[in-house]
């Protein structure tokens, strides 16, 4: 199926036919003058301004939190603590904007989570439509991690932005349904060749013709480990939430059981490798029990573990992490390193 | 000619080389530049060269005194849980201080985090450090490329544009209304102490919130705290949070719920600013770390405020002074628990 098009000026009909069917997510300007999602009522709620949104995809996929079954907690309740799976909302999203980074964190993401039911029940409900990038910010290095401003991993449909009109490009089968539901138009010459010469300014790569997640897989994992450098990451590093938080590839969680006035829920939420109770045993040892463990951790599952397992390095290279570091810990530093082990 | 700040990394620099070289000290701790514009990295010193690293500017906007403890624990020999430390003298560290973090390490020194004997503290007047989102905001939110200090203002540049900026115009809210930016404690001074300072309205931030009505200001707080991520960065960048298991963390018992339901974020906070009473300096660090913009620094200058008026009580400005809340004295006022006419007074 060939690409199609719209006119910037035809969004605002595109939004409300696609509202139909759809609840709508974008990147939205928030409050506090950042960008992120939000449920996308009209056209003035979409912000496609360059660069990512504070928070990641991940919320649509991996909710915090999500509801994994409901129970009773009532006394005398003879089916009390009988767990049951909860609703599903039967109306599906869209997802509009969402940067080739985000969209490829949700491909690396699905490789693990291959054969959860949640996971792929998300994606089920969840039609991504990317936006390819124009112009990257200073700390954007999707080049460097196997993705780039024009990649489709992820993506149901990818957009292309012109001058007047915005090309929409299907990626996926489903993509492709619904592109062709919604009565676009087929691109014009003039647009055809605006998408020929089309130029993403992207992100310089590491160096030229190095593949790091190759590189990386060369590497023992033992030196990695035992570096020297890992003193000098760590001792800035607050051990919050920050990172793990905002990243779309941290994909870690603990599950706890929440009673509220005897509804009770099992929950599955976000938890983070920076934090000391996340590797706690029941016995009291904690094999990651000082900072300079958890922070190697972080670092060692997105380049070396994930990458030896699955093939692909987990980041996307979304610069999240660099830009909200509260202390400045910058992960393309620890891939340099890295490199020169 | 050097800014202040310029002449100020070359004297750290120096002492810290010197301590370092004499063996004074087995640890440096201070700030290296960040690898993105508007934010510095706590970097910890242990070769003299490292000592060349370290650098000052108007970005420092996190508390050193939060990294003491751990630095301190890290140069001791190390033993088991319940084993006594080794006889003699252990190693040292020489930090940096600002007004506020000398008093967070006045109270670390009453709570027994640290020992006065083993940190060597290099006094610094603080000119006030910046708020990094001010800045972000006056450029409408665009990308900031490069910011250069000058002493009153930044020059602020991005794709296609380049702004000067009024350095106090973005100064943060709690170094705009800090009367204390002298250290209280030291033991070398770099650059001149400013005798303090006078402001004219110091809690005028929390006025607004008390004039609010009850619905007014439960609004306020419940929109203040609505893009929590419970990221805990507020709580890891304060030098007063350093419960080994944090009640938000405790998973037996569950006290709090771990997601980002609204009474488990609102309780978050709330308890959290109770903990920091009596105890917290207005430091900042908490507001600054938090990525997604919260203000809750606001809910600690609030019982700032009131261990002011109930106590007379300044958290950290004097080292022999008990705290406020783990000490009674008699005429503290007791209205909330006694009832009119209980308090042994003539009617
Ligand atoms: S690397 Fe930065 S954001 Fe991540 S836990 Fe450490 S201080 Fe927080
Ligand atoms: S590690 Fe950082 S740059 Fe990589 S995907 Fe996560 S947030 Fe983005
Ligand atoms: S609560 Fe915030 S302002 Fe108060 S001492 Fe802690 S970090 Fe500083
Ligand atoms: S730093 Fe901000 S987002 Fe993180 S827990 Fe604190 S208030 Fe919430």
């Amino acid at each position: 199926m060939k690409p199609l098009a719209l006119f910037k000026s035809e969004l605002d009909v595109f939004l409300k036919e696609l509202s139909r069917d759809f609840d709508i997510f974008g990147p939205k300007r928030q409050k506090k003058g950042f960008l992120d999602w939000g449920k996308i009522e009209g056209l003035s709620d979409l912000d496609l301004s360059p660069g990512v949104t504070k928070t990641s995809v991940k919320s649509f996929f991996l909710p915090q939190p999500e509801v994994l079954f409901e129970f009773s907690a009532k006394t005398g309740d003879e089916r009390a603590f009988r767990l049951k799976e909860p609703e599903c909302p039967d109306r599906k999203r869209v997802l509009l904007g969402v940067r080739p980074c985000d969209a490829r964190s949700i491909f690396l993401n699905s490789m693990p989570y291959k054969e959860d039911c949640y996971f792929q029940g998300n994606i089920e409900r969840n039609i991504v439509i990317g936006l390819f990038c124009k112009t990257h910010l200073s700390t954007c290095f999707c080049t460097w991690v196997g993705g780039s401003p024009t990649s489709t991993d992820g993506m149901d449909i990818g957009v292309y932005e012109l001058e007047d009109s915005f090309i929409f490009l299907p990626v996926s089968q489903r993509g492709e349904e619904l592109l062709r539901g919604l009565g676009l138009r087929e691109i014009s010459q003039e647009e055809e060749g605006q998408l020929e010469a089309y130029k993403s300014d992207a992100p310089e790569g590491i160096s030229e013709g190095i593949d790091i997640a190759k590189e990386f897989s060369k590497k023992s994992l033992f030196d990695l480990y035992d570096a020297q450098f890992w003193q000098e990451v760590t001792d800035p590093c607050l051990n919050c939430g920050t990172c793990t938080f905002l990243c779309p590839t941290c994909y870690c969680f603990d599950i706890q059981d929440e009673v509220l006035r005897g509804r009770g829920r099992r929950i599955r939420y976000w938890d983070s490798c920076m934090f000391p109770l996340f590797t706690l045993h029941a016995s009291g040892h904690n094999p990651r029990g000082e900072k300079v463990k958890r922070v190697r951790n972080r670092f060692m599952h997105k380049l070396k573990y994930f990458p030896d397992r699955f093939g692909p390095i987990s980041c996307v290279g979304c610069g999240r992490c660099v830009r909200d570091c509260p202390v400045s810990i910058d992960i393309r530093q620890v891939i340099r390193q890295f490199l020169e082990i | 000619m050097f800014t202040i700040n310029e002449k100020i990394t070359v004297e750290i620099r120096k002492v810290a080389r010197d301590l370092l070289k004499k063996g004074e000290v087995s640890a440096f701790l201070g700030y290296t530049k960040g690898t993105v514009p508007m934010v510095m990295k706590p970097f910890v010193a242990r070769r003299q060269e490292d000592a060349e690293r370290l650098s000052w500017n108007s970005f420092c906007v996190l508390n050193l005194a939060n990294y003491l403890p751990l630095v301190l624990k890290s140069l001791e020999p190390p033993r088991r849980p319940n084993e006594p430390p080794p006889e003699g003298p252990l190693p040292k560290v020489g930090v940096l201080v600002t007004g506020c973090w000398s008093r967070n390490m006045v109270v670390q020194i009453k709570e027994n985090q640290i020992e006065r004997e083993r940190v060597k503290i290099i006094g610094i007047s603080s000119r006030g450090m910046v708020d990094r989102k001010k800045v972000q905001a006056l450029v409408d939110n665009n990308e900031i490329t490069e910011v250069i200090e000058e002493d009153h203002k930044l020059i602020v540049k991005g794709h296609g544009f380049t702004r000067e900026i009024n350095r106090w115009d973005v100064v943060r809210d709690n170094c705009k209304s800090c009367v204390h930016p002298d250290p209280v404690i030291y033991d070398e001074v770099i650059g001149d102490l400013s005798g303090g300072r006078q402001v004219p309205k110091r809690f005028g931030d929390i006025q607004e919130i008390e004039d609010m009505d009850i619905e007014e200001r439960w609004q306020w707080f419940q929109e203040e705290i609505l893009s929590c991520i419970r990221c805990y960065a507020c709580r890891n960048a304060c030098p007063l949070c350093y419960c080994p298991t944090c009640f938000v963390d405790d998973s037996r018992p569950q006290w709090v719920g771990k997601s980002i339901d609204k009474t488990d974020t609102a309780l978050f906070h709330i308890l959290r600013a109770f903990h920091c009473a009596g105890r917290c300096t207005d430091c900042g660090a908490c507001e600054s770390a938090c990525p997604m913009g919260i203000r809750m620094r606001l809910f600690t200058k609030k019982l700032y405020k009131d261990c002011m008026e109930l106590y007379g009580f300044e958290p950290g400005l004097k080292i022999d002074e008990p705290l406020p809340l783990t000490t009674f004295k008699l005429e503290d006022p007791q209205d909330y628990i006694l009832q009119q006419g209980q308090k042994g007074e003539e009617k």
